[in-house]
């Protein structure tokens, strides 16, 4: 009672102590909040610079020290960082473009046009989506090549790598159903043609006689449109792939992916990267201006060779500023990349989709092109055997090769260079010389026109070529006695093919799907 | 049954190997086991979501009548339809104009058929005589309604050659 009293008869003339403490906490208020968000306080020293790193739920993905060699423009160019940053433009970007599309057959293409003619911005948020889709499919392949050049994915990173695979996945995934969004004649044909391969196991199902009791390709086409053919069922499909379903499981499969960086160590490195980054350069080389308040046991609760175990922290820096800053820089390029090539070039939109007028040619997105030449030769081969092939194989490359000279290193070191450069030639060689002699005298079916399907099927120029660059590679494994070199090899020959395949599906293909030496030579029609 | 141990033997038992203990074993077996089954139950249930019973879909059946003019082996392709319908001395009978390759629509020309999508020929029987197709354009079924008139019906393949008197 007597604090009661105490309380209500407080001295007159002025704020009560409770009101001076209200009002006091109430000017404290920005600066307590800035606290809570920032609890060290600045990063000014070592130990508030690793606390902003592992106090935040993003940037704790991150190492809080990484080394030098890391830092260097030459271990990774940036790449993943890139492919992070634009798939962040195409998730802002779609969100606001999803504000106006209505993924509905009737009105969908009208949709896409409102965003072009009536939604202030609108055409240029289109275009920014679409290149930073592209800009993230070429930034994917171009990771997948420096991770797999500097062998990278090497224990203890191949489940990374693994991770690395089911992402490219998804990434071609989220291009190809947003490609159908549009309803217009090139998006109705792209997905007539990848849903149909979907369906080709027929080819094969219908050749062995078991269509009728076995028919994977019937249910996967199925599947994909909702109905036999493509309409609102398969737009909505397509739809919630594209916006809800894939995009979440490339958030959750990024964050793994990040993390697991981390977890194995670190950017890989050559066992003598300490002595290559050289001694640190005292202006900028933060060390420790704080004795730590608390010992980790990380020897304990970490297994393997990790950069914190048995060696100081020499030749690393902090994330914070050091790497976050770097990675800043890469996603900036990345959006500059994008705005200039949206100011550049205008997404297509073509005329309304036409079930009963084909496109011609009808040209899936240019990254699939390759694809869509070995399709044109057995769609079930062209279409899932020979990517299965490659997924499988780029899956179980780190599994395989188990060496360890020259990890980190561009090519795995001297003689690298020259092996890679070698099956270059080997790689181009092989695929022009099937391309144009299929081109030049056609395949089977020409010559002899009752040969069964199957022949086809197994005896195309997609598997032709799978064949010689898989005869190459186990040549150069026992040529060199390494893995390794086999596998240089083969990635180097798959690259190629890629390449080809992908130039000529895009730029000597024209109408009915015949070689041309230029797109202007196409017949008017 | 598991017996507990008793005695020195249930005593030396160290901390980090404790004394089973059965009742949370069942417990966590149950628990793991019942979780096991409902996800597989619940997979299996929302694998038949995907097929709806009834599919949105235009009806693929149609009545035409072919024009007098008709000449035999020359196709005749009803506007909006994906077959070519023929007439002979034999009789009516119609080819799906549907790709077997990828699905794309071919367009006659004069000596059969041809795929926009990836070059594949046909001839006016539906066999195959270039590209990647892997099998020959599928007849489908044609009725007699009237004199001069023709039910067609996409969905119903019949065997090659299978001709409607006319």
């Amino acid at each position: 009672m007597t604090a009661g009293s105490s309380r209500s008869t407080a001295p007159a003339g002025g704020a009560t102590p409770a009101m001076q403490r209200f009002l006091h906490n109430l000017r404290a208020v920005p600066r307590q909040f800035r606290a809570s968000l920032l609890r060290s306080g600045a990063p000014t020293t070592d130990r508030s610079r690793s606390s902003f790193v592992f106090g935040n739920l993003f940037l704790h993905l991150h190492a809080v020290r990484v080394h030098r060699w890391t830092l260097r423009w030459a271990t990774t160019w940036g790449l993943g960082i890139m492919a992070l940053s634009a798939f962040l433009l195409t998730l802002i970007t779609g969100i606001l473009l999803m504000f106006y599309y209505k993924p509905y057959p009737a009105v969908a293409y009208d949709s896409i046009k409102d965003i072009h003619f009536v939604v202030p911005t609108g055409q240029f948020m289109r275009n920014i989506h679409r290149w930073a889709a592209q800009v993230m499919v070429v930034a994917v392949i171009l990771h997948m090549a420096r991770v797999f050049f500097t062998a990278a994915y090497r224990a203890p990173r191949e489940y990374n790598w693994v991770i690395g695979m089911a992402l490219l996945v998804v990434t071609l995934g989220l291009s190809f159903t947003g490609y159908l969004l549009p309803w217009d004649q090139l998006a109705y044909w792209a997905i007539t043609i990848g849903a149909n391969i979907a369906q080709s196991p027929r080819e094969v199902t219908d050749a062995l006689g078991l269509t009728a009791f076995f028919d994977p390709g019937g249910l996967q086409r199925f599947i994909l449109l909702g109905s036999d053919d493509i309409g609102e069922e398969a737009l909505i499909r397509f739809y919630l792939l594209h916006v809800m379903i894939l995009p979440l499981a490339l958030a959750a499969l990024v964050g793994v992916h990040f993390w697991r960086i981390r977890k194995d160590g670190g950017m890989a490195k050559p066992a003598d990267a300490d002595e290559r980054v050289g001694a640190p350069d005292v202006q900028t080389y933060p060390v420790f201006t704080e004795a730590p308040t608390r010992t980790y046991h990380l020897a304990a609760i970490v297994r393997g060779r990790t950069p914190a175990v048995g060696r100081g922290p020499e030749r690393t820096l902090p994330a914070m500023p050091h790497l976050f800053y770097a990675e800043l820089g890469v996603f900036m390029l990345t959006v500059l990349v994008c705005l200039v090539l949206s100011l550049v070039s205008d997404a297509p939109l073509k005329e309304l989709a036409n079930p009963a007028v084909p496109e011609n040619p009808a040209k899936a997105p240019w990254y699939f092109l390759g694809l869509q030449e070995l399709v044109a030769y057995s769609a079930f081969m062209g279409g899932m055997g020979i990517p299965m092939i490659v997924i499988l194989g780029l899956l179980l490359i780190p599994y395989l090769d188990r060496e360890t000279d020259g990890t980190g290193d561009w090519f795995g070191g001297p003689g690298g260079l020259s092996l890679v450069l070698r099956s270059v030639v080997v790689g181009l060689v092989a695929v022009l010389a099937i391309e144009a002699f299929a081109i030049r005298f056609g395949w089977i079916r020409e010559w002899f026109p009752h040969v069964p399907q199957i022949v086809i099927t197994l005896v195309n120029p997609g598997t032709v070529l799978t064949a010689i660059y898989a005869a190459y590679s186990v040549w150069l494994v026992r040529r060199y006695d390494s893995t390794r070199a086999g596998a240089l090899g083969l990635f180097t020959c798959f690259l190629c093919g890629f390449l080809v395949l992908t130039i000529v599906g895009t730029h000597f293909r024209g109408p009915n799907w015949d070689f041309f030496w230029s797109p202007s030579q196409w017949p008017v029609h | 049954m598991t017996t507990t141990p008793s005695g020195p033997a249930g005593a030396a038992r160290s901390r980090l190997e404790p004394e089973p203990m059965p009742r949370r074993d069942f417990l966590g077996l149950a628990a793991l086991w019942s979780a096991a089954v409902a996800l597989g139950f619940a997979l299996i249930g929302s694998l038949r979501l995907p097929r709806a019973a009834v599919v949105p879909a235009p009806s693929r059946k149609f009545r035409i009548t072919l024009p007098e003019t008709l000449t035999a082996g020359e196709p005749f392709l009803p506007p909006g339809r994906s077959v070519a319908v023929f007439r002979d001395a034999a009789g009516v009978y119609a080819i799906s104009r549907v790709c077997t390759h990828l699905g794309c629509l071919v367009k006659n020309e004069a000596s059969g058929f041809q795929c926009p999508c990836h070059g594949s020929r046909f001839a006016l029987d539906g066999s195959v005589t270039k590209g990647p197709a892997p099998k020959a354009l599928p007849w489908v079924a044609v009725t007699r309604v009237a004199a001069g008139t023709y039910m067609v019906d996409e969905s119903t393949t019949v065997p090659s050659g299978t001709k409607e008197k006319a």
